[in-house]
């Protein structure tokens, strides 16, 4: 199933695309990383999947075909954007009660243990929590809603590194216990590469890049070679970044043979997911072929425009 | 409602079945606790300084409502109780006559402007608005479930209110008719007022999304209803046109408790043409109960004083018409009008 399909997705604030195009399919299952630079479109992108933003153009669906903010798709699909919104006169405890009063599944016994785990007084109000506290209450009302899809937007800004960790330990748990899909954005590639198996890259309101990590991390490879051979050498290949040094030069290309021979004189290696962040990023013209998912490509529907 | 860990499995997601109002009624009641508490204290605050005052305003009628009201005719003793009445109670009750006539907008846009303004202002609709219950069902509950309550308070206050003013009424020879004050701040028109306010709040503070202008322009909007409801009140289609023989003699003297609302008043000669201006003037500017000449009949366009409900429900029910296109509105503007 899909747990979120957008075909040809746009959203337009008066005269100025913030996303444009955007046709992307993430399986569930899956721990999706969102990255992008600032304005990018990645917060709405997120605000369109939760439904909390309609769209100018295109459709975007969620929970394997339920149109996002249908009834259906907010009872399973639980959101945190950024900076973690929560009631601040309200009391972690009151905010339980009001979230299971809007939802039609909660665990507040769950909730409860995992706020005591994580020492944060039920009777404090929200706004007096430090960031980071309010950061894990929001995910704790998320996760116990026991959505099938959660959307985190940018969650790990406000956390100190520890708190960071046991964050993305906490959504990798509700991954594997639960079968939660996650789609979460965030500048810290690094960090991510550890839990995600899903990339998409949005830069400029456009999609850049949508698929599996270790499809892309096969299909990227990292070539150094003299630079007097690099113009010749890249014409040959689907170059992504060109890095020019005096003698040396570094070619990031795409190849969809990894037995292709390396050309004499060059070398060839592996290359981490975020150097290939960072090379789509500082070339925004460049996109990805070909979805390398291995689920079917959506079916164009009438509502395409 | 909790319930042990669903494994989330394709294909278990038909449409959910509606939730229960009750739970919204405590989301409603904590989100608004210090709206729900502090407009009934404040109102009980003034409740009880106007029974204190109202005992002793009736207290000091029932000991004027033997003098006669002509201040030619009253004794000693009358003249120095309407005096101590006049320079002690009536104030009192002018001022207060006057803020019951704001309160309606003063509930209402305290109430209504921040309800949907605030969460936009300060962000939180992005966690309220992508719960299961849905932006829609959360608005339409918050919007019933306050809106009664305001209705509620408002009606026992303007009941009281009503009760309070009752000797001013005679001593101060108004009309719960003609007196805007007295007409808009009792019966069922005064909470429509109020509920009306509430809703203009509520539609304005969706439509401007900022707390501070929509209080503001809640205030223009509920003046401008008040306006028209003064406006328009003449026209109601009640009134009764009656001829006489004699200058408003079905009246009586304007004194006297139960003097109607008289529209217009006009002349007809004989054959049933209107009178020359003359004329007219030389009649009604004759005393009361004097007779007019033959041939000539003197007419009047007027509001008897036993159509008070008839009218509080006239304009009780053209209030709640609009106050439910507002709350129609609302709903309208959150559904459609992206975040």
């Amino acid at each position: 199933m899909n747990i979120i399909e957008t075909c040809e997705l746009g959203k337009r604030y008066g005269t100025s695309w913030a996303l444009r195009d955007c046709t992307l399919t993430l399986p569930a299952g899956h721990l999706a990383a969102l990255v992008g630079p600032n304005g990018a479109g990645k917060s709405t992108l997120m605000n369109m999947t939760a439904g909390l933003t309609a769209a100018t153009s295109g459709t975007v669906t969620v929970l394997g075909g339920h149109p996002a903010g249908s009834p259906a798709a907010l009872n399973g699909v639980a959101f945190v954007a950024q900076d973690a919104p929560v009631y601040r006169n309200l009391s972690a405890g009151d905010m339980l009660h009001l979230t299971r009063n809007l939802n039609q599944r909660f665990d507040t016994s769950f909730a409860r243990e995992r706020l005591a785990d994580l020492g944060i007084p039920l009777n404090k109000k929200a706004g007096k929590l430090s960031g980071g506290q309010q950061s894990q209450l929001a995910l704790t009302l998320a996760l116990a809603r026991r959505p099938r899809l959660l959307i985190l937007d940018e969650p790990l800004a406000a956390l100190d590194p520890i708190a960071r960790q046991d964050f993305l330990a906490a959504v990798m748990t509700a991954m594997t216990d639960d079968g939660v899909s996650v789609l979460l954005s965030s500048h810290q590639v690094a960090e991510l590469e550890r839990v995600a198996d899903f990339l998409i890259v949005l830069s400029r309101a456009q999609l850049q890049v949508a698929g599996e990590v270790d499809d892309l991390l096969a299909g990227h490879r990292l070539l150094t070679g003299p630079t007097a051979e690099a113009d010749e050498c890249g014409g040959r290949l689907t170059v992504v970044q060109t890095r020019r040094g005096d003698a040396q030069t570094h070619l990031l290309v795409t190849t969809s043979d990894a037995a292709a021979p390396v050309p004499p004189g060059w070398e060839s290696h592996q290359v981490s997911l975020e150097e290939v962040v960072m090379a789509y990023l500082r070339s925004p013209g460049v996109s990805q072929p070909a979805p390398l998912t291995r689920v079917q490509r959506p079916q164009p529907t009438e509502a395409t425009r | 409602m909790s319930v042990l860990t669903l494994p989330a499995q394709p294909g278990q997601d038909t449409a959910p079945p509606p939730v229960p109002w009750r739970g919204m009624a405590w989301v409603t009641w904590r989100q608004q606790r210090a709206l729900l508490i502090s407009v009934p204290a404040v109102l009980a605050a003034v409740a009880v300084a106007l029974v204190i005052f109202g005992l002793k305003a009736h207290h000091d009628y029932a000991a004027l409502v033997n003098c006669p009201l002509n201040q030619g005719r009253q004794s000693g003793a009358c003249q120095k109780l309407f005096s101590h009445f006049n320079s002690t109670d009536w104030p009192l009750a002018n001022t207060v006559s006057i803020l019951v006539a704001l309160a309606p907008v003063l509930i209402g846009a305290f109430a209504g402007a921040p309800l949907l303004a605030r969460e936009l202002e300060s962000g939180s609709y992005r966690f309220a608005w992508t719960q299961g219950l849905g932006r829609e069902r959360q608005v339409i509950a918050k919007l019933v479930l306050v809106g009664i309550a305001l209705v509620i308070l408002a009606g026992a206050f303007g009941g009281l209110f009503s009760w309070f003013f009752q000797p001013f009424l005679w001593t101060e020879q108004m009309n719960r008719l003609t007196t805007e004050g007295v007409f808009a701040s009792g019966g069922i028109v005064f909470p429509a007022f109020t509920l009306v306010a509430f809703m203009i709040g509520a539609f304005l503070g969706m439509l401007l999304r900022r707390v501070i202008p929509a209080l503001a322009a809640t205030l223009g909007g509920y003046l401008v209803i008040r306006l028209a409801a003064w406006g328009v009140r003449k026209y109601y289609p009640l009134a009764v046109v009656t001829g006489n023989s004699k200058v408003f003699s079905q009246f009586g003297t304007p004194s006297v408790p139960g003097y109607p609302w008289i529209l217009s008043t006009w002349v007809t000669g004989p054959g049933g043409q209107p009178a020359s201006q003359s004329i007219t003037n030389g009649i009604l500017n004759g005393p009361p109960g004097g007779s007019v000449p033959p041939g000539y009949t003197e007419w009047n366009r007027w509001i008897p004083l036993t159509h008070y409900w008839p009218m509080q429900c006239i304009e009780a029910g053209w209030l709640l018409v609009i106050a439910a296109a507002l709350m129609a509105g609302t709903v309208w503007l959150v559904r459609h009008r992206a975040a």
